[in-house]
């Protein structure tokens, strides 16, 4: 069973993992949620022992699992929860603003990206208007 | 001891909420926040006094006591850095409340502001490893709405990368805390120091590096800081003068915290932190003279000054840990002060870009002078508190024989003190240029209004202050610094 359980750990991780390092913001943020749910699973997996669920005067005490780390996941899950619907919600401002769901260059990379453009004024004038926009030319969307 | 622990993180969330029910009442609001960073600060002071002559106390949330309940702990590392940071957070709410723009037009700015400062509070006094979680993840719900509250083109993506990387972070955060607990039982900081001796030595090692990286995305250490000069300066500036003063801070203090506590003597990876501090140092002022924006170049020092942090915490000696605590607390009222004063001018002025203000000294001698006490101190220039906090770190990598590591601070701290002129000469020296003459009476003639005005006073005053009690102020460190790097009386106090 935990044999299972550490696979699936370490699967959505990696599948996070490369969905994180899309352009696509949808594909980023369903990445951030299955990383979520991978540290979840690993947390829950921390307890080590399996039991019964910890309810007082529910069975033994030792045939319980351990419950803190249940807390511990219960707790992360909430709050990846919230987080995840604010970056939805970020998404969705991002869409309604630029018409895609790409993450944006950063602002020195369009920097270079216009020195360079302005170094090659002479050959071709674009890409001076390329520059402009704040698009570096060999990465537009 | 019991009751005073947790109000400054009880407080501020109870005012939030009554905050929010006061929406609509712009004059309530602003009372509601006062008022409790006010009690904040005091109960602050008050702990700090308590704690430097009782030693380390600790409160159990909920009646359950250590290690299964949550335990808040104070001890004189925490309560200094809660003192430096309350009144921090008041000066900037009083600037934010003199600046037209983001307090004045959103209600939520309130409520928010309070929640960070709460989250703030929580990570310095929490004394439990997922309850820091917790702490940060209330510090950065806040600070994810601070940074994109207006929803501008600019906020949004840059805010993105800031959310996406700071999650990136909590993700870690949480596989640290699963892997901690399924090797040692427990997540409380002090019975993990107790217990870390029972697991093999290369997983002692794991942690310490896996801690370091968690609290270094949080801290902006190289090469984990690339998100910083981007989103920092496009947020409002009350907002990034707050991040820029306690977030990386409390970064900060999560790193010497359980690089001291948890991890023991024999496993600390100093080697390690002294090169990533050499890294950090010389790439964030490099970042810093290569930029044109007053906000961005005050960001990348930010970057540069971590390193002068670590490379305290690195040396793992008394003199080198006390030298990064008074770095620290230095750090938050000197950052914050000059990304006031880099709003300032971005009021007066219509723009922060270097090419487009100019002669600022001229036009407003009043911002001319807030900007040069605390830039000056920035660069270690005697007699301002940040020479006593350099001298001090140079120092005690002498003591520790780390040369290289010395040269290196050295050599940057030139190089800081020249961006420094840059944006003097740039923004403050020469022929009056401003992009747009300001609108008010109040502006045209001081520079911004009454309050933004005193609240960057009074934090420039504040710093004055630590060089002027730089004595009894560098003893405390060297004391909280001795109590970091023994933490037995610590540790007796969470776990009785």
């Amino acid at each position: 069973m935990s044999i299972i359980l550490a696979a699936s750990t370490a699967l959505l991780f990696a599948l996070g993992t490369y969905l994180l390092l899309q352009r696509r913001l949808s594909r980023l943020i369903i990445g951030l949620g299955l990383m979520g749910h991978s540290v979840n699973l690993l947390l829950l997996l921390s307890g080590r022992k399996r039991g019964v669920a910890a309810i007082i005067g529910d069975g033994k005490a030792s045939d319980f699992a351990d419950p803190m780390p249940q807390a511990l996941a219960l707790t992360a899950i909430v709050i990846s929860f919230a987080v995840m619907a604010f970056l939805l919600a970020l998404a969705f401002r991002s869409w309604q603003l630029t018409g895609n769901d790409l993450v944006e260059d950063d602002l020195e990379d369009r920097r270079i990206a216009a020195l360079i453009a302005a170094d090659n004024e002479f050959d071709d004038d674009e890409d001076i208007l390329d520059a402009e926009a704040g698009w570096p030319t060999e990465r537009r969307p | 001891m019991r009751v005073l622990l947790p109000l400054p993180v009880i407080v501020p969330l109870v005012a939030a909420g009554a905050s929010m029910a006061a929406a609509r009442h712009r004059h309530l609001q602003r009372f509601i926040g006062v008022l409790a960073l006010l009690i904040t600060t005091g109960a602050s002071i008050v702990m700090l006094v308590i704690v430097d002559r009782d030693g380390p106390a600790a409160a159990f949330m909920g009646g359950w006591r250590a290690p299964v309940g949550i335990a808040l702990v104070g001890d004189r590392f925490s309560m200094l850095m809660m003192v430096v940071a309350s009144p921090v957070l008041l000066a900037v709410l009083l600037f934010a409340m003199g600046q037209p723009g983001t307090e004045q037009e959103q209600p939520s700015f309130h409520p928010v502001y309070l929640v960070l400062a709460a989250g703030v509070a929580l990570s310095f006094l929490t004394g439990d490893l997922f309850n820091l979680f917790v702490a940060f993840e209330m510090m950065l719900t806040a600070s994810y709405i601070l940074i994109t509250l207006g929803g501008r083109l600019d906020q949004v993506q840059t805010g993105m990368t800031y959310v996406v990387i700071n999650l990136v972070a909590s993700t870690l955060f949480v596989a640290l805390l699963g892997l901690l607990y399924a090797s040692l039982g427990t997540v409380n900081m002090a019975d993990l120091a107790e217990r870390m001796g029972t697991i093999p030595r290369e997983t002692r090692m794991a942690f310490a590096l896996l801690m370091f990286v968690v609290f270094g995305i949080k801290a902006a250490v190289f090469p984990l800081f690339f998100w910083l000069p981007d989103s920092y300066p496009t947020a409002p500036t009350a907002v990034t003068a707050v991040f820029a003063g306690l977030l990386t801070k409390v970064g900060i203090y999560c790193l010497i915290r359980t690089q001291t506590l948890i991890i023991a003597p024999g496993d600390r990876i100093s080697g390690f932190i002294l090169v990533i501090a050499g890294f950090t140092m010389v790439v964030g002022v490099l970042g810093a003279i290569a930029q044109a924006d007053i906000k961005r170049i005050l960001s990348f020092h930010i970057v540069s000054q971590i390193g002068y942090m670590i490379l305290g915490l690195g040396l793992f000696t008394v003199a080198g840990i006390g030298a990064a605590i008074f770095y620290t607390i230095n750090q938050i009222v000197l950052k914050s002060t000059l990304l006031l004063v880099g709003g300032l001018v971005d009021h007066a002025a219509g723009s922060s870009r270097l090419s487009q203000v100019g002669g600022i000294a001229r036009r407003f001698p009043v911002i001319g002078w807030l900007f040069l006490l605390p830039a000056l101190s920035l660069a270690g220039v005697p007699p301002f508190a940040g020479f006593i906090a350099k001298l001090s770190t140079i120092q005690a990598g002498f003591d520790a024989g780390e040369w290289l590591i010395v040269a290196i601070s050295i050599v940057v701290s030139v190089l800081t003190l020249y961006s420094m002129t840059k944006i003097w000469g740039g923004a403050f020296w020469g022929d009056v240029q401003l992009l747009e003459e300001p609108s008010d009476s109040m502006t045209r003639r001081c520079g911004g209004s009454g309050l933004m005005l005193v609240s960057t006073a009074g934090l420039v005053l504040g710093s004055l202050a630590l060089a002027a009690f730089g004595g009894p102020v560098f003893a405390y460190c060297q004391r909280a610094a001795a109590d970091l790097l023994s933490p037995s009386a610590y540790v007796r106090v969470v776990l009785g």
